[in-house]
């Protein structure tokens, strides 16, 4: 089924310029392996060498970050949006 | 290139530093960019700093606040364009924990000194690059009357 992945502004230029992306998929995972194949080169941005998500990169099934929920293997439905997120943060 | 900001969030942001002194405080910037690599600011929108263990000297955004914010932005047509945050008793200027925590390439980051509780000098910097040669570079720093 398709379903949408909202890019943030950073990673748009990897994206085709693209807010928004739609994926065939039936988990967050095929949903991720989807936007990589057809953006490859966002992969790297996404996804540390042994192809784990990268430590600040952070993935919502909607409301919920999906390492709450079932992570790659996270059941997704039509009316589901995927958004990727990098964490914010700092300090003097 | 220049991040332009209406003076009321300017000093909204620079008051919500004051307000969480001796803490810092921290919120995201939603705009829009121009084709130069310019960013007009229309929301400062304030978040907490879920940095408990550190508050004067950390500051960390949840990122279900981000989803939210970056949600809402898209359904309005605008776009993150950068974030901003305090130093208490701190120079307006990033930090190494500033630039190893920052990952949005191409988005504002905006630091106001607070001294003794009063805002001080806000300055904004741009973060160039891709992750693994990320930089900061100065940003002019727009403010419209």
């Amino acid at each position: 089924m398709s379903i949408k992945v909202l890019i943030p502004t950073p990673l748009r230029p990897y994206a085709g310029k693209q807010s928004v992306i739609e994926v065939n998929a039936q988990t967050v995972g095929e949903a991720l392996s989807d936007l990589v194949t057809k953006h490859p080169d966002l992969r790297k941005h996404l996804f540390s060498e042994d192809g784990k998500l990268r430590s600040f990169v952070n993935v919502y099934l909607n409301d919920e970050d999906i390492r709450y929920l079932s992570k790659d293997a996270t059941s997704v439905k039509e009316t589901d949006t995927i958004t990727i997120v990098p964490s914010v943060a700092g300090g003097r | 290139m220049a991040l332009k900001i209406p003076v009321e969030l300017y000093d909204q942001l620079r008051q919500h530093g004051e307000a969480t002194y001796p803490h810092e405080c921290c919120g995201v910037l939603v705009g829009e960019f121009d084709d130069v690599g310019g960013k007009a600011v229309k929301a400062a929108v304030e978040c907490g700093n879920t940095r408990t263990d550190s508050l004067a000297n950390r500051y960390h955004i949840s990122p279900s606040e981000l989803v939210r914010i970056q949600r809402d932005a898209l359904l309005a047509g605008h776009d993150i364009v950068g974030f901003y945050h305090s130093h208490p008793d701190h120079p307006a200027h990033w930090s190494a924990t500033d630039l190893a925590e920052a990952h949005w390439t191409g988005c504002s980051y905006v630091i106001t000194s607070i001294e003794q509780g009063r805002a001080v000098l806000t300055n904004s910097f741009i973060l160039l690059d891709q992750e693994e040669a990320k930089h900061f570079e100065d940003e002019l720093l727009e403010v419209i009357q």
